[in-house]
């Protein structure tokens, strides 16, 4: 599904990704793990094509497509979905028409049919419940004044009603009380299936703990330097990072 | 006398105020002190701090025609029935270049108590009060307006009563000279304890450089509730002066909207008097301008009563070389204790030749109060846009969605429901039209 090859990219002449290597197929769950400033969220950032980030070499195949040639919405209709780790707040842009308008791209783009306002409300009600947001969420604009708590919420809302085939969650547990972090997590875990696939970016173990990844990978310092199933997190978790960035200098 | 004599009349201000004196001895004082105040004054210019960011040298510069007659346009009802709020349920006015027309008027049953009607009606009473209100104001436009008016409005809403149905004022120019002026003076007295829904829409019907010139004395009564809603979308050569006199009593609630679309250069003074304790007053405003066009949104809210509330809200969306200017005043009086006073100013620049003047300002003579402003002065948020792309959205859709959020915060405020969702159709169709998908 996604083959990202020597991937460099970095903010002006500062580079930050120095050549990242990953292959993620369909059914999969890769968690991307890493201390702060080794590059996460600008991987996904990159991914999802955020301005502002050069890409300086290498590549990223979608599909086999060039994901990076494609512009952000193409991206997303294509299937790629970033839950942001600091969701945009839209003063008076109403969660409902957002969400709709949202959702009746992506179905345009696949030449399914749009949903109307009834069809879309009944299909969000029953999301919303599962994740715990009240009926009035709908009404309010996006994100704005949501706790911390309900932002991510509201991620996994939208990607659970934008179904998409490649999910990015970057630092979606930062922020996150235990019952929060569990109801996200049964969100993602409820999406998974064999034909779509999840790269889940986190500072702590903590996340994986819910979300179970098939790989493990540590980024430092804009590369991948170990890569491991799940008892990686584990082995983190207990000895830190250090061990290893020291072994990668 | 030397502006007016200056501005190459093609209608002798005498000659006009002869016709005038014919239509009604009892208002002659008012016009005669009008005309000797504009003449004492002339046009405001730059160097006039309330006038500091608006140049009427434009209007100064237009022959002087008011319409002290009709202008004999032929209008029916098939042309107003597409007009924005034509459809509404409603009891409406229509004043064709300040001028009343009866054919195109539709007034139902009010309760008794209720009183709509036009000021050259013939009902007595108020001539004597008209201009109280506007006084202490040295708007020259005001002392032009008490000279020249020709009609307007009148709304009398007795105690304990309140309009069965919105009142639709709709000012219409046909003018189609430079300089025709239709100079307006509404006057609306709610009593204690009424409520209702005033809204007041002016048009172009042409493109003329015509001036609308309307001054409304409003008194609305112990614990009365009117939200007034004022549209504006003339044409992009109109020029568009308006001012507002409110006095407001204890507890009552009052809310103005301004909606600002049209007209070369636009200018709503709005004073606002809370001269008893428990009012709420909420002005709420929004203009959306391209091209070489002006709004300014000029105010005073004066405290002069404890526990009192007022709240201004005003959003701009600037296009082109246009130019949006917001003046806020908030004068909290010595014994205003327990104000609560919040004004915020929020400007929108789509283009680099686009200007916004903001001025929040607070005087305060008070110790026990809350007030506060905010202005800000802004591009689109990228992060915003960035966020609804990675949704599937389009740039032209998302910057659409956003703007139609930033004019929404407005637009919501709007309590009636039919007016609110109209406008807000509107304003949608509006960014539409300038910001299409591909």
């Amino acid at each position: 599904m996604l083959q990202i090859k020597n991937l460099q990219a970095g903010i002006e002449d500062k580079p930050i990704l120095k050549g990242i290597n990953l292959t993620v197929n369909a059914g999969e769950v890769h968690a991307i793990m890493g201390p702060n400033g080794s590059g996460k969220s600008t991987l996904a950032s990159v991914l999802a094509g955020r301005d502002g980030f050069d890409v300086t070499g290498g590549e990223a195949l979608y599909n086999d497509n060039d994901l990076l040639d494609l512009a952000p919405e193409e991206r997303a209709r294509e299937g790629v979905f970033l839950a942001f780790q600091y969701p945009v707040e839209i003063p008076g842009v109403n969660s409902a028409y957002f969400l709709r308008s949202a959702v009746n791209a992506i179905l345009k783009h696949r030449g399914e049919e749009e949903l109307d306002a009834m069809n879309f409300l009944k299909a969000v009600k029953v999301k919303m419940k599962e994740l715990g947001l009240g009926e009035d969420f709908l009404k309010r604009p996006v994100n704005a004044g949501f706790s911390g708590g309900e932002k991510k919420r509201n991620e996994i809302l939208q990607m659970t009603m934008l179904d998409p085939r490649l999910a990015i969650l970057d630092e979606t547990d930062s922020g996150l009380d235990i019952d929060a972090l569990r109801i996200v997590a049964d969100g993602v875990n409820r999406l998974r299936s064999d034909d779509n696939a999840q790269i889940v970016i986190t500072h702590y173990q903590r996340l994986l703990d819910y979300i179970v990844p098939d790989f493990v990978h540590v980024l430092h310092d804009g590369c991948i330097i170990k890569s491991g199933d799940k008892s990686l997190a584990l082995e983190l978790e207990e000895k830190g990072y250090d061990w290893l960035t020291k072994e990668a200098a | 006398m030397s502006q007016l004599a200056t501005t190459n009349p093609a209608v002798e201000p005498v000659e006009a105020f002869t016709k005038l004196e014919q239509n009604g001895a009892a208002l002659m004082p008012l016009r005669k002190a009008g005309l000797a105040r504009f003449s004492d004054s002339g046009y405001p210019t730059l160097r006039d701090e309330d006038w500091r960011f608006t140049n009427v040298k434009p209007i100064a510069e237009l022959p002087f025609r008011p319409t002290i007659d009709p202008l004999g346009q032929a209008l029916g009802q098939e042309q107003l029935g597409n007009v924005t709020f034509g459809q509404l349920s409603a009891d409406r006015l229509v004043f064709i270049d300040g001028h009343f027309n009866a054919a195109l008027s539709q007034i139902g049953d009010q309760s008794s108590g209720v009183t709509v009607t036009h000021l050259t009606s013939g009902l007595a009473g108020f001539e004597r009060e008209l201009g109280s209100l506007s006084i202490g104001d040295d708007n020259p436009f005001v002392a032009l307006n008490d000279a020249f008016f020709t009609d307007g409005a009148v709304i009398q809403i007795a105690d304990g009563q309140r309009l069965a149905k919105p009142v639709h004022l709709l000012f219409v120019t046909t003018a189609s000279e430079d300089g025709e002026a239709a100079h307006i003076r509404n006057w609306i007295v709610a009593g204690a304890n009424t409520q209702g829904t005033i809204i007041e829409s002016h048009l172009s019907l042409g493109q003329a450089a015509t001036v609308t010139n309307v001054v409304t004395e409003s008194r609305i009564g112990d614990g009365a509730n009117i939200e007034h809603i004022k549209f504006q979308d003339q044409s992009n050569r109109a020029f568009h002066l308006a001012s507002l006199h409110s006095e407001l009593g204890r507890d009552a609630q009052y809310t103005f909207h301004s909606i600002a679309l049209g007209a070369r250069l636009s200018r709503n003074n709005l004073r606002m008097r809370l001269a008893q304790p428990g009012i709420e007053c909420i002005l709420n405003g929004l203009y959306m301008l391209r091209g070489q066009q002006l709004a300014d949104h000029h105010m005073v809210v004066e405290h002069a009563a404890p526990h009192c509330d007022s709240h201004e809200y005003f959003n701009g969306i600037l296009d082109d070389q246009s130019r949006g200017v917001f003046h806020g005043r908030i004068l909290v009086q010595p014994g205003a204790q327990k104000t609560d006073a919040k004004q915020t100013n929020k400007n929108l620049l789509l283009s680099d030749d686009a200007t916004a003047n903001t001025k929040p300002q607070l005087e305060i003579y008070a110790d026990d109060v809350k007030c506060t402003h905010g202005a800000t002065i802004g591009e689109m948020d990228d992060d915003a846009i960035f966020y609804l792309r990675a949704r599937g959205l389009d740039t032209p859709t998302a910057r659409r969605m956003l703007l139609h959020g930033f004019a929404g915060e407005i637009v919501e405020r709007i309590r009636h429901d039919a007016v609110r969702e109209e406008l807000n159709a509107l304003v949608l169709g509006r960014l539409e039209a300038v910001h299409k998908s591909d």
